[in-house]
């Protein structure tokens, strides 16, 4: 059997919904031992790429293979090798940690002892085993999302592929998750993963690709995709709306660029390439001009101005909903 | 980059055998999984056991005294005549439970984590039903355990007896079907649970509490004709129910009550069987 290097490859993938294309020729490549990111708002794709990856849903264009196998004629082999957790949390919770996990070997076909064993190394490897007798409804986000993870985990799967894993977790929750992709990573597994946070993809992916309306828009690391969106822009709100001129003025002469200015908000904001730098000059400067500031800010572009920005030649994106 | 070899895929069972031997199996830990729920959390049988329990504490001791369905008076007989129908009225509520339980499993994500695994797909549906099965027949243990404490007792031999409830449960199997097929089709658990609105009308519009002769004609032949009654009536008769399969029937169906009880099942299923395995083929457009 011929080996592979992309653990996931589709070309030309295309769906479509009664009048809607899902998916609109999408191409990727993901090399094994990699995490990607699928990256895009609510509605872009995401979550029909990975149901079809994942033999749920039939693909009515192209080419879909998993594990160097093809998920449209090879379902089966395919559902061997590969691990999913979806947008919901797919475990039981009238049965405990440790039931679940062995219910779940058993149905990938472990006989009852390997089933067991199993089911501990993976309690083990999440940080459950404190937890192993206790039901998931006991359990915070975080760590139910980890018990998702590790029932997805039970055949040690060459793809995982995780369905927005870290939507509706708190900050604690969305961390715990986070430690649990990387160190998947480390031990050498592909993972595929859909989010419609910028700072996740950043986080956890080697190279992202970027989605909207069923269609790619750009793949690459995340480094080079935020060079590509743009610099943190320094904020700044006066007290006083009659200060803008003199603000911006200030801002033009200490950062180099033209800034932009919202009147109602009484907000100028500038692209900066040294953040920190610029913030402290700006604060200095206007103190010395004696403006008054309500608020001062470093922040980077949300991904809806990224979107804009990377989109800016074809028409807005309809969808309201990007985040 | 790490290239990577498929694994050989020695173990796939792709004999018919070994895949029914896979199929059974899945479709038993299902089955015990959904034990685990019942041992767990017992105030499962109070809940679905609530409504029928309630029923016959109203209709023997609220309302059977003003019925008279043997024509001997008022409130005489009328338990052994209502038991039957509560028996076959908590086996075709059931259907709602088998949908409900199916619409929790596709929202909480279960149906695409097992579609997604190597298991045998049938078996997500098969062992639902298996384990209905015999919750049904734990239903109906205990309802029968009221109904002798509060005085009915089947009139019909033991042979007979296990018939009815044979009946009953074949009853409950072809509604599995149907739950299986609503399930799937229905967006939410919310629209499970207005299934209600569906079946009160198919439990009331029957033989189960009043004879469907007392009924204006057109009602009393849409609740003759109703599978529920034929169960009902076929299952009197087996109970030696008095007055049961006597006389003069008003609507063929009523002297053909076992032929129904066996039929409209079957048929049922010979409706419902396809559908369902083609709402389930559907998940994955």
């Amino acid at each position: 059997m011929a080996s592979f290097d992309m653990a996931v490859r589709t070309t030309g993938l295309t769906k479509r919904y009664s009048n809607t294309l899902a998916l609109d020729k999408v191409d990727l490549a993901v090399p094994a031992g990699t995490v990607h990111g699928l990256l895009g708002p609510n509605g872009a794709g995401k979550t029909t790429a990975v149901r079809i990856l994942t033999t749920l849903t039939r693909l009515d264009e192209g080419r879909a293979q998993v594990a160097g196998l093809d998920v449209g004629t090879q379902a089966r082999q395919v559902r061997r090798h590969i691990g999913l957790t979806g947008q919901q949390t797919a475990v039981d919770d009238l049965l405990t940690a440790r039931q679940n996990l062995t219910m779940f070997g058993r149905l990938f076909r472990l006989d009852k002892t390997a089933a067991r064993r199993r089911a501990d190394e993976l309690l083990e490897m999440f940080s459950l085993t404190e937890a192993a007798s206790r039901v998931p409804k006991t359990f915070s986000g975080g760590m139910r999302r980890r018990l998702d993870l590790a029932a997805s985990m039970i055949l040690a799967p060459q793809v995982l592929f995780l369905d927005e894993p870290t939507t509706g977790l708190d900050p604690a929750g969305r961390r715990e998750v986070w430690q649990a992709v990387r160190d998947l990573a480390g031990r050498g597994a592909t993972v595929l993963l859909t989010t419609h946070y910028l700072d996740e993809a950043d986080q956890l992916c080697d190279r992202i690709s970027l989605i909207d309306d069923g269609r790619n828009l750009i793949e690459d690391t995340p480094a080079g995709l935020k060079r590509r969106i743009g610099d943190e822009h320094l904020e700044v709100t006066v007290s006083d709306p009659s200060d803008l001129p003199r603000l911006s003025e200030v801002i033009r002469r200490l950062t180099g660029a033209e800034p932009s200015v919202a009147e109602s908000a009484g907000t100028v904001s500038a692209a900066v390439s040294d953040g920190v730098t610029s913030l402290t000059a700006v604060a200095a400067e206007v103190r010395d001009h004696q403006i008054e500031i309500a608020d001062i800010v470093l922040r980077r572009p949300t991904l809806d101005e990224a979107f804009l920005r990377l989109t800016s030649d074809r028409p807005a994106p309809r969808k309201e909903a990007l985040r | 980059m790490t290239a990577l070899t498929p694994a050989t895929d020695t173990a796939i069972d792709d004999t018919p055998a070994e895949r029914l031997r896979w199929a059974l199996k899945d479709c038993w830990t299902i089955v015990l999984q959904e034990f685990m729920h019942l041992v767990r959390q017992p105030s499962t049988f109070a809940w679905q056991l609530g409504m029928p329990v309630m029923m016959v504490l109203m209709f023997v001791y609220v309302f059977g005294s003003a019925m008279d369905v043997t024509g001997q008076g008022a409130g005489e007989g009328y338990i052994d005549y209502a038991m039957p129908g509560l028996f076959a009225m908590t086996m075709a509520f059931g259907f709602m439970n088998t949908a409900f339980e199916v619409t929790l499993k596709k929202e909480k994500g279960f149906m695409d984590r097992f579609r997604s695994m190597p298991m045998s797909s049938s078996a997500v549906v098969t062992g639902r039903g298996i384990a209905d099965i015999i919750h049904a027949a734990i239903d109906l243990t205990i309802i029968a355990a009221l109904a002798l404490i509060i005085g009915w007792r089947s009139g019909g031999s033991l042979v007979a007896t296990l018939a009815a409830f044979g009946l009953l449960l074949w009853l409950r199997l072809a509604l599995i079907f149907v739950g299986v097929f609503l399930g799937l089709r229905l967006k939410n658990s919310e629209a499970a649970g207005s299934l209600f609105a569906v079946a009160f009308p198919i439990g009331f519009i029957s033989s189960v509490f009043a004879p469907p002769e007392m009924m204006p004609g057109w009602l009393g032949a849409i609740a003759a004709w109703n599978p529920v009654s034929s169960t009902a009536n076929a299952i009197r008769e087996l109970f030696a129910t008095p007055g049961a399969g006597q006389g003069e029937a008003q609507y063929w169906i009523d002297g053909h009550a076992l032929a129904g009880a066996i039929a409209w099942p079957a048929l049922l299923m010979v409706i419902f069987i396809p559908l369902a395995i083609r709402q389930f083929q559907n998940l994955s457009r």
